[in-house]
C-alpha cells in the first residue's frame, strides 16, 4: 500500500525556487533514505511535508494515504499521523517536555475518537517509551528542550516518535551531532519502531547512520530534483564516490 | 502580510471582549464634578474622619496645585481634565451604610457574584478573606473575626481611620509622602477608601487577604489607598484584583499602596490587575496610575511584589522596595501585557540603603496588536549598602509585527562592593516554537497559550496557588491567538 506519493513537486522559498519536480513514493513498512549535498532541498522537502509555512509549492501534489497532504494544516497533519523529528528541535523555556507530549498526544487521540490519557496513565507510557531511549526520569521535569545538549535533544525526538506512532515519520538528519554511542541508542529507538504499518523517511548526509537503520530505497536529492534511486548499495557507492558522479550521470542523461 | 493566516486569526482573536464590562444600576450617593478644598472638606465629612485626616488632605491638595503632571514615561497621555471627574462616589446606603453582609444592596452582592468574588461561603471555601471597594467605598470584608482573633487588623481604609487613628497616624505617608508625585499627591488629597492591614508583632496571618476594587459610576475617578503594615516577626500575603465596566470614556484611577515591614517581618503583595483596556481601536479604557511601595524598615524583613498586568489603557506603576534595614530583602516579579492599543510603562525601583541588602526583579513583558510595553526600573545603591546585591532579568515577548517593547534600566551604585546584574532578552512568539508545537497536534491556541504560559512560569509560581489559575486563565483571554 502507498503511505505516501510525491508528485511532480515544485516548491518556491521566497524568489529561490529549491525543489524542482521532486517524485517519490513510499510504501507502508518501507524505510527510505535521502540522501543529498548540501543545499539540495531535503529539509525542504520534508518541512513542506510536515505542513511548515513560508513555501509555495508552485506545481505538483503530494498524497499520503490516498489524501491531499498539502490541503491540511500542520496540526491536522500530526493528528492524522505524520511526524517530523527536527534537525534542530525548538527550545520552549518554562514549557514541561512532558507537558507538551501529552498534549500532543491526547489532541491525537481526541481527533481518533479516543479517550484521553490522565496524567497517570501517561507517565506509565512516556516512562516506559523512555527506557528504550535511555533517557533518565529528570526528562520528565525539563523544559521542552531547554537546556538539552544535541544529543538529548534527537533522543527526545525519538522519544516523542515513539509515544505519538506515527504511520509516517520523518526524520530531519537524526543523526547530525551525534557521538557514536548516541547515535546506536536513536537509531535502535528508530529500528524498534519499524512496522509493517508504517513508513519512515529518513534525511541524511552520511552512511553511516544507514549502517545502523538499513533502508529499503536510498534516493539522491541534488538541485531540488532526485537524481539517482536505488537500494541500500547506493549509498555505500556515495560514500565511496561522493555526489559528483551522479549529477554527471545526470547530466549527461 | 494580510495574507498570512496567523494574521487573521490574530485580528479575530484580539477581539475577545472584556468580560467584566457591565454596569451595576445602583442608586449612587456621588459629589459632582470638580476639585477644591471644599469638596475635599465635603469628602472628609463624609467620612466623619478625624481632624489629622482632613488637615493632611488639605496639605495635600495645597501642595498638588503647585506640582505638574509628569509626561516622562514612554506613554501618549489624551489630556486630563481634573474638574471633570467626580473625587467621590458611593452606593447609596440604605441607612448608615451596610453593618453585614446582610445588610449591602442585593445589586452589589451580584455584581460582585458576576465578577467571580468569593463575598460568601465561597469565601470560606476558598479561605481567603475579602474586602472589596465599589466605586469609593468599601462595601463588605469578610472573615473579620477570625482575623480578630488571631489579632490582625483586616478593614477598609474608612473603618481605619475612624477605629484605628493612632495607627493610621503613625504609618500613613511614612513610605509614600504626601510630596512624592503627583498622582500620589492627588491621591492624598481625595483619596476614598482602600484597604487597612495589621499584622501584629509575632503573627503569621491565618489565611490569605484578599482586595477586590470595581470602578462602575461614570466620570468618577478611583483613587484607593492601602496601607499594609507588618510588625516585628509577622507574615503576609495580600492579593488586590480589579475590574471595571466598559465605557467609552477613559477612567482615573489614581491609588496608593504602602507597605511597611518592620524586622524580620514579611509582606507578599500580589496584584492581578484586569481593569477594563478600552476596545480595539484604543477608545475607553482605565489610566491605571499607581504608586506602591514598601519599606523594609526592620533588619532582615522581606516585601515582595508579584503583578500580573493584563488591563488597563494606559499602566503607569512602579511598585518599589526601600530597603533600610540591614540583611533586608526586596522581590519584584512582574507580567505585563499590552494588546490592541494598550501601553504600558512599568517596573520597579530597589533603593538600597542597609547593609547587605538583596533585590531580585524579574519582569515579563508581553506585547501584542499595537501594545507597547516598557520596563523601567531603577537599582539604587546607597554607600552605605554595604555588599549589596540585586539580579535584574527582563525579558519581552513580542507577538504580531505592530507592537513594541522597550526596557529602561536605570542603575545608580555608589558603593565598590555591591553586585549588579542585568539580564535582557527580547524574542518574538518564534514561528519555530509554533510550529514545533503544531507539528505535534498541538491547536494553535493551546500552542501560544503553552508558549506564553512558559514565557511566565517564573512569575506565576510566585502567586498564591488558587490565584495562579486566575492568572492563566487571565492571560489566555487577553492574548488569545495572538499570534503573528
Amino acid at each position: 500500500m502507498s503511505m505516501l506519493k510525491i508528485d511532480n513537486l515544485h516548491v518556491r522559498a521566497g524568489d529561490k525556487q529549491v525543489l524542482h519536480g521532486v517524485s517519490l513514493e513510499v510504501g507502508a513498512g518501507e524505510v527510505h533514505a535521502i540522501m543529498g549535498p548540501n543545499g539540495s532541498g531535503k529539509s525542504t522537502l520534508v518541512q513542506v511535508l510536515a505542513g511548515r509555512e513560508g513555501y509555495d509549492v508552485t506545481a505538483g501534489s503530494v498524497s499520503y494515504q490516498g489524501r491531499d497532504l498539502l490541503a491540511l494544516p500542520p496540526e491536522a497533519r500530526a493528528r492524522e499521523g505524520v511526524f517530523l523529528a527536527f534537525q534542530y528541535p525548538v527550545e520552549i523555556p518554562g514549557v514541561n517536555n512532558v507537558y507538551l507530549l501529552k498534549a500532543g498526544l491526547n489532541a491525537l487521540r481526541q481527533h481518533r475518537g479516543l479517550p484521553e490519557l490522565d496524567a497517570f496513565e501517561f507517565l506509565s507510557l512516556v516512562r516506559e517509551k523512555m527506557k528504550l531511549m535511555h533517557m533518565d526520569e529528570s526528562f520528565l521535569n525539563r523544559g521542552v528542550n531547554e537546556g538539552f545538549s544535541g544529543g538529548e535533544k534527537k533522543r527526545n525526538e525519538i522519544l516523542q516518535m515513539s509515544v505519538l506512532e506515527p504511520a509516517l515519520a520523518l526524520l530531519d538528519e537524526t543523526d547530525s551531532g551525534l557521538d557514536i554511542d548516541a547515535l546506536r541508542v536513536v537509531a535502535n529507538g528508530v529500528n524498534s519502531l519499524r512496522r509493517q504499518d508504517r513508513a519512515i523517511v529518513m534525511v541524511t548526509h552520511y552512511q553511516r547512520l544507514l549502517d545502523y537503520i538499513e533502508p529499503d530505497r536510498v534516493h539522491v536529492l541534488s538541485g531540488g530534483r532526485i537524481l539517482k534511486s536505488g537500494d541500500k548499495s547506493l549509498a555505500l557507492e556515495l560514500e565511496k564516490r561522493g555526489y559528483d558522479w551522479v549529477k554527471q550521470e545526470a547530466a549527461a542523461a | 502580510m494580510a495574507s498570512n493566516p496567523h494574521d487573521e486569526s490574530l485580528e479575530a482573536l484580539v477581539g475577545q471582549k472584556y468580560r467584566h464590562g457591565f454596569v451595576t444600576d445602583i442608586e449612587a450617593d456621588t459629589v459632582p464634578p470638580g476639585l477644591n478644598e471644599d469638596v475635599i472638606r465635603l469628602i472628609s465629612r463624609k467620612k466623619e474622619e478625624p481632624q489629622f485626616m482632613l488637615d493632611w488632605r488639605l496639605k495635600s491638595y495645597r501642595h498638588w496645585l503647585t506640582m505638574r503632571e509628569p509626561h516622562w514615561a514612554h506613554l501618549r497621555i489624551a489630556p486630563i481634565d481634573y474638574q471633570s471627574i467626580s473625587y467621590y462616589s458611593a452606593p447609596k446606603a440604605r441607612a448608615d451604610g451596610p453593618k453585614s453582609l446582610d445588610e449591602v444592596d442585593p445589586k452589589l452582592l451580584e455584581t460582585y457574584d458576576k465578577l467571580g468574588i468569593p463575598l460568601h461561603e465561597r469565601a470560606k471555601l476558598a479561605g481567603v478573606a475579602v474586602d472589596a471597594v465599589f466605586d469609593s467605598v468599601s462595601v463588605a470584608t469578610t472573615f473579620k473575626e477570625r482575623l480578630g482573633k488571631a489579632g490582625v487588623i483586616f478593614c477598609s481604609f474608612s473603618e481605619a481611620v475612624q477605629k484605628h487613628p493612632a495607627l493610621v497616624e503613625k504609618y500613613l505617608g511614612t513610605v509614600v509622602p504626601y510630596t512624592d508625585n503627583y498622582f500620589a499627591t492627588l491621591n492624598s488629597a481625595v483619596f476614598s477608601d482602600g484597604s487597612f492591614v495589621f499584622v501584629p508583632k509575632g503573627v503569621r496571618c491565618p489565611m490569605e487577604l484578599s482586595t477586590y476594587f470595581r470602578i462602575n459610576a461614570a466620570n468618577t475617578g478611583q483613587f484607593e489607598r492601602t496601607l499594609i503594615v507588618a510588625e516585628e516577626g509577622a507574615y503576609v500575603s495580600y492579593l488586590e484584583g480589579c475590574t471595571a465596566p466598559m465605557r467609552d470614556e477613559n477612567q482615573l484611577h489614581a491609588a496608593v499602596v504602602e507597605l511597611v515591614a518592620l524586622e524580620n517581618a514579611q509582606i507578599k503583595y500580589s496584584t492581578v490587575q484586569n481593569w477594563y483596556p478600552g476596545d480595539e481601536n484604543g477608545k475607553g479604557g482605565i489610566y491605571n496610575f499607581v504608586t506602591k511601595r514598601g519599606e523594609c524598615r526592620g533588619a532582615s524583613s522581606r516585601i515582595s511584589w508579584t503583578q500580573v498586568e493584563t488591563g488597563s489603557a494606559i499602566t503607569w506603576k512602579y511598585p518599589s522596595c526601600i530597603l533600610t534595614g540591614d540583611n533586608s530583602v526586596g522581590e519584584f516579579y512582574s507580567v505585563a501585557v499590552a494588546n490592541n492599543y494598550q501601553q504600558a510603562d512599568t517596573g520597579t525601583k530597589m533603593i538600597h540603603i542597609g547593609r547587605n541588602t538583596r533585590s531580585t526583579i524579574v519582569s515579563k513583558g508581553i506585547s501584542a496588536g499595537h501594545g507597547q510595553n516598557s520596563y523601567r526600573g531603577l537599582v539604587k545603591v546607597l554607600p552605605s549598602a554595604v555588599n549589596a546585591r540585586n539580579f535584574t532579568q527582563c525579558d519581552s515577548l513580542l507577538m504580531g509585527d505592530k507592537c513594541g517593547a522597550h526596557t529602561f534600566p536605570y542603575m545608580e551604585v555608589r558603593t565598590p562592593t555591591a553586585s549588579v546584574e542585568h539580564e535582557a532578552t527580547t524574542s518574538k512568539i518564534g514561528d519555530d516554537q509554533l510550529f514545533y508545537c503544531l507539528s505535534r497536534g498541538i491547536s494553535e491556541e493551546d500552542a501560544v497559550n503553552m508558549i506564553v504560559n512558559g514565557f511566565c512560569k517564573v512569575v506565576f509560581k510566585e502567586l498564591p496557588m488558587e490565584f495562579a489559575v486566575e492568572a492563566q486563565n487571565l492571560l489566555a483571554v487577553s492574548l488569545e491567538g495572538s499570534v503573528g
